[in-house]
């Protein structure tokens, strides 16, 4: 891992982002990014274009189960050429969870957001093709949601009422 | 007869019914030049289902097809059938409870599996790891890849129409078995590795079987190159079929083998060396083609390289020494120091009660060279021995996300052939 590469593009990042930069640590050789909710979209052109992060891994949702800013969203990006990796974080409120789509950008954040949608029912607006991607839809709940319980939620899933041998 | 055709491109299932809607919803409206009916009077078009139990789709993968006569114009895929839920599962249990279960995502190479949660947990709690049990780690990550890889290979062969080579490479798998048998004490679902380290150390029996199956497994493959490299009917079934060039491949987030085949050298073990990979002398193999030729020969040629690895790390890895870190506050003690000491019996309720627990606040990632791709584990800990958030970054999930685009314009003959090269596990991606 080399450190001088990163601390430029971190330079280059603080630089582009100015006070829309909220947070940013590298205490696990990874640097985490962290800006504001407004500013995803341009900041996420910006690094594929100017910094190269071509390579979306995949996206994070995580529930902080706090009543400001509930959710967090976590673009896990690689930079083949510079050979980093990049983890750029949004907060999004518990009432209206909705961030613009990124499926423009990057192709493959279809089936991660689709991933999110599903498992904490943040929407993703622009998306092409929003649905649950693990669970059916006539599922009501987010399961990753920390208010899901463990064992589930009895009675949400449709079971078979019958064997094949008895219609 | 006729009647009837139209009837069946669009008889739908009724079982979760809102889900199936919107599942054949989205597969109608891309493309408005679809439709199914009096237009199309020799009903070429058709949509057809194939899975979720399909013996080719290998596990419960589900794919819906728009064909146009025997083309594909348009594909999705229906995941989540082995969905269990992995990941909250994970917020409640410590992360050495949580570590059988990794064993049960990709269970064709369990190995990695383990190993990938621990260096990621170890990472984050700030663990350091013995010598000897890093070497312990690497060799039977290989042997995974190995184990993998010779699934793949057997089941890619048998959908492209040859019975026979299954045989063969189970033959070889349970070699592999016998070996994880005496290395863990369990054939499939091994979890040997600890937090820390690892559970026991080779043993001789252990230890020669590893040496005698690396002595002659490069025959076998030889072997197998032989019969398939210039078999005119596997080269023809496979050459140009499911193929994918570097931009679309980056762009649709492929990963592993798969990715490499386009060009891309893109390896963890090389990318961000872990383990003592840096130590080690060895090629990343790729392709440029980004067929499902491609992607067998750099399987082929990664297990080759798997090979010399092991070879290596048998010469460096230190004849004696410790395989888990001595620190009650971070692996387990030892069994002898549970049965025979108070402090071994109450660090061993400890550890199974509370476990590791990382500073509060802090997140992490870790990713590994799984055979199928980049497996990382992104945890966020709130400072107790349970993660606060696991996530787990599966490489058949991207793998299988872009089956969609490459299935794209494929014949319908191909999928199978293009689903087995491209080596998706269920388990892995449903998580």
């Amino acid at each position: 891992m080399n450190t001088e590469i990163r601390d430029n593009l971190l330079h280059g990042i603080r630089e582009f982002m100015g006070d829309d930069l909220l947070e940013m640590n590298v205490d696990y050789v990874h640097p985490l990014v962290r800006i504001k909710r407004d500013r995803l979209l341009d900041a996420c052109r910006f690094l594929k274009n100017t910094l190269h992060f071509i390579y979306l891994n995949e996206i994070i949702g995580t529930d902080r189960f706090t009543s400001d800013d509930r959710f967090e969203v976590i673009y896990h990006l690689i930079s083949l050429r510079n050979r980093q990796r990049l983890f750029l974080k949004v907060r999004v409120e518990e009432e209206n969870p909705v961030l613009p789509s990124v499926t423009d950008i990057w192709k493959s954040a279809n089936w991660n957001e689709r991933e999110v949608f599903d498992m904490f029912g943040i929407r993703f607006d622009g998306h092409p093709d929003l649905r649950r991607i693990f669970l059916p839809e006539d599922f009501k709940y987010y399961p990753l949601r920390k208010e899901f319980p463990l064992l589930g939620v009895p009675g949400s899933l449709e079971m078979p009422t019958s064997t094949p041998d008895h219609d | 007869m006729f009647q009837t055709n139209s009837n069946i491109s669009r008889k739908k299932p009724t079982y979760f019914r809102e889900h199936q809607e919107a599942l054949y919803k989205s597969l109608e409206d891309k493309h408005a030049t679809v439709e199914l009916d009096e237009s199309d009077p020799l009903a070429t078009r058709m949509t057809l289902n194939m899975g979720p139990q399909h013996p080719a789709t290998h596990g419960v993968l589900r794919v819906l097809m728009e064909l146009d006569g025997e083309v594909i114009t348009k594909c999705r895929l229906d995941t989540g059938y082995l969905h269990r839920g992995i990941e909250k599962m994970a917020e409640n249990k410590t992360y050495q409870e949580f570590m059988p279960y990794t064993d049960r995502m990709d269970y064709l190479s369990p190995y990695s599996n383990n190993v990938a949660l621990c260096l990621a947990v170890e990472k984050i709690a700030n663990i350091e790891v013995p010598e000897r049990a890093t070497y312990i780690r690497m060799i039977c990550c290989e042997l995974a890849r190995i184990s993998s890889h010779l699934l793949w290979l057997g089941t890619m062969i048998m959908d492209a129409g040859a019975l026979s080579f299954f045989l063969w490479t189970f033959r070889e798998r349970e070699k592999l078995y016998d070996i994880f048998d005496e290395v863990a004490g369990h054939r499939f679902t091994v979890s040997h590795s600890r937090i820390g380290g690892v559970n026991n150390d080779f043993t001789p029996v252990a230890e020669e079987k590893i040496r005698k199956f690396v002595r002659e497994f490069p025959d076998e493959l030889r072997g197998w190159h032989k019969i398939l490299d210039r078999n005119r009917i596997f080269v023809d079934r496979n050459n140009g079929v499911g193929a994918i060039g570097h931009e679309e491949g980056i762009a649709i987030g492929l990963a592993g083998p798969s990715l490499r085949a386009t060009g891309i050298a893109y390896d963890i073990r090389t990318f961000e060396p872990y383990m003592l990979y840096d130590q080690m002398d060895f090629m990343v193999p790729t392709r440029t083609e980004g067929d499902n030729l491609a992607r067998y020969y750099c399987r082929m040629e990664e297990m080759a390289e798997s090979v010399s690895i092991i070879e290596q790390c048998f010469e460096k890895m230190p004849k004696k020494g410790p395989i888990r870190v001595d620190d009650a506050k971070k692996s387990y003690p030892s069994k002898d120091e549970v049965y025979y000491s108070m402090e071994g019996l109450i660090h061993d309720f400890m550890m199974t009660d509370t476990g590791v627990c990382p500073p509060a606040g802090a997140e992490s990632y870790h990713a590994i060279e799984a055979p199928k791709g980049e497996l990382g584990f992104y945890i966020q800990s709130d400072g107790t021995g349970h993660p606060w958030r696991l996530k787990i970054k599966s490489p058949s999930f991207s793998n299988l996300q872009g089956l969609e685009t490459i299935l794209d314009g494929e014949m319908v003959a191909d999928t199978v052939v293009v689903i087995g090269g491209l080596d998706p596990v269920m388990g892995d991606s449903d998580k």
